[in-house]
């Protein structure tokens, strides 16, 4: 294989990449060695440590946790994609009137730390009279409007990078502006950034971590309170490796999708190739 | 104004933790996800796979977690006390090392093959096509995108304020106490985060505008 870094591989190189592998594979091993030595030396797994874990009652509690998790990432999800709409349409704006505040509107969440944005939301709302804010509540609306926002970014992103020609044909047909943005237009920028959008529902679940720190009581909350069982031996290893596995196992699903779409979305040719600048500048963004 | 200028004695060391865990976090993820970006374009298969692995794996780990594994979990494994603050930036690395990776991996893709065989093709030695050539280029690639994850790294600090470490996501817990209205102290953290991440951006623009490759 030849890449822009090396050659194909002569005899030399072929037995220094050997050696190469083999280092790699001693240093490697010999790091995933140590801690799964240290974890058995501090007794992480004993059967006591791991015992509360076949109870029924707490699988119930792991299933309730984990869909308690997934609802609050399909509202969030669902609610900042119908926001990054909106909040596209107005940046795409001819009117500076809409165009500026808007824009000024996603500059200002994309720059605020969402957990920051929870906070507000869950310890700074109530004393002004908000009586209604559940953590919940709080850990949707932060990630919405921050994913929101970030969507918005994409979703322009996504259509200034059509060809100008699309725009030029459909107002020469005599449509106008929103039939253009609704027909021409966002049908194919959605198209084009869809792995990008996938990734983004990705931060969209990972974030909803977060909500552990303003006690929403999701996968980490459970992870925290069974870990702390001092009956069972403060099992809070196995614990982290049980609740850590699913989080890892949903989001990589979902990245998995992304990548399909992507694999999938390459292969089609009626998919406008998207400049790779666009989706490097966006990579970095994807938080 | 007054939140701000009462606690000043909570707001400044508060940031300070927060610039010391973003620097310090910073320097080791560019060290170790330069590393990684390199095994995941090195010729050999093994450490593809390992820096594949790697950043897979921590990429789709939401950060909480792995600070909650830093801050409770480590203890546990005996391995000698770190502070709560040592063990975010840790975690910080650890996370953002991935983004660093993958952006420096997509900064040596943006180079066409071409450039290198061309380089070859004139009989310049590998270190040659490398400095002269190969890194000028990617080197540029690289920086827009470089200085959006460090922006994301700055705001992921608050995180570490679920774990007992003293920084600018803390400042509310600290100040409740002495009774500040919880929105105003939050609404200063937050337009202190919009100003240093409105630097940040300014300085990404002008890199991005001195820096870009013209092809």
């Amino acid at each position: 294989m030849s890449s822009v870094l090396y050659d194909v591989p002569g005899p030399k190189a072929i037995v220094r990449n050997r050696i190469l592998a083999v280092v790699t594979v001693l240093v490697v091993g010999g790091m995933l060695a140590f801690i799964i030595y240290r974890l058995a030396v501090t007794g992480q797994f004993t059967a006591e440590k791991w015992r509360i874990f076949t109870f029924p009652l707490v699988h119930q509690n792991i299933i309730d946790a984990t869909l308690r998790t997934l609802s609050a990432f399909a509202v969030a999800a669902v609610a900042s994609l119908v926001l990054g709409l909106l909040l596209s349409i107005g940046r795409l704006s001819d009117h500076a009137i809409i165009r500026v505040p808007v824009m000024l509107f996603t500059e200002l969440f994309r720059a605020i730390p969402v957990l920051i944005l929870m906070m507000i939301m869950y310890y700074g709302l109530p004393p002004l009279g908000v009586t209604f804010m559940t953590p919940f509540l709080a850990v949707v609306i932060a990630l919405t409007l921050y994913n929101g926002s970030v969507l918005a970014e994409v979703f322009r992103a996504g259509i200034e990078s059509l060809p100008k020609g699309q725009t030029e044909a459909g107002y020469a047909i005599g449509m106008r502006k929103s039939a253009v943005m609704l027909l021409i237009q966002y049908p194919q920028a959605i198209r084009a950034m869809m792995p990008v959008i996938i990734s983004q529902l990705v931060v969209v679940l990972k974030d909803t971590a977060l909500g552990f720190i303003v006690t929403f009581q999701e996968l980490l909350y459970l992870a925290k309170f069974y870990g702390g069982q001092v009956t069972y031996g403060s099992p809070i290893i196995p614990s982290t490796i049980v609740f850590g596995t699913i989080y890892i196992l949903l989001c990589l699903a979902l990245s998995a999708v992304a990548k399909w779409v992507e694999v999938r979305s390459r292969r089609n040719p009626r998919i406008t190739k998207v400049a790779p600048a666009v989706q490097a500048t966006n990579q970095g963004e994807i938080k | 104004m007054d939140p701000l200028i009462n606690n000043l004695d909570i707001f400044v060391p508060a940031f300070r933790n927060t610039i010391i865990l973003f620097v310090v976090s910073g320097v080791a993820a560019l060290i170790l996800g330069t590393v990684v970006g390199g095994m995941r374009v090195s010729p050999v298969p093994i450490m593809r796979g390992v820096g594949t692995v790697y950043v897979n794996f921590i990429r789709n780990t939401p950060l909480t977690l792995l600070m909650f594994f830093f801050a409770f979990g480590y203890p546990k494994l005996e391995l000698g006390n770190l502070s709560y603050m040592t063990l975010a930036i840790i975690a910080l690395s650890l996370y953002t090392a991935t983004y660093v990776a993958e952006v420096i991996r997509s900064g040596f893709n943006t180079v066409p093959v071409g450039q290198a065989e061309a380089a070859r093709a004139i009989g310049l030695p590998f270190g040659q096509t490398m400095s002269l050539v190969i890194l000028p280029q990617a080197f540029r690639a690289v920086i827009p995108p470089l200085m959006s994850v460090f922006i994301a790294l700055l705001k992921n600090t608050t995180v570490a304020a679920g774990f007992s470490v003293f920084e600018a996501g803390a400042i509310r817990a600290y100040l409740s106490e002495r009774g500040e209205p919880a929105i105003v102290v939050l609404l200063w953290v937050a337009a202190i985060f919009v100003v240093l991440v409105t630097v940040l951006s300014l300085v990404q623009r002008r890199l991005e505008n001195k820096w870009r490759v013209a092809r």
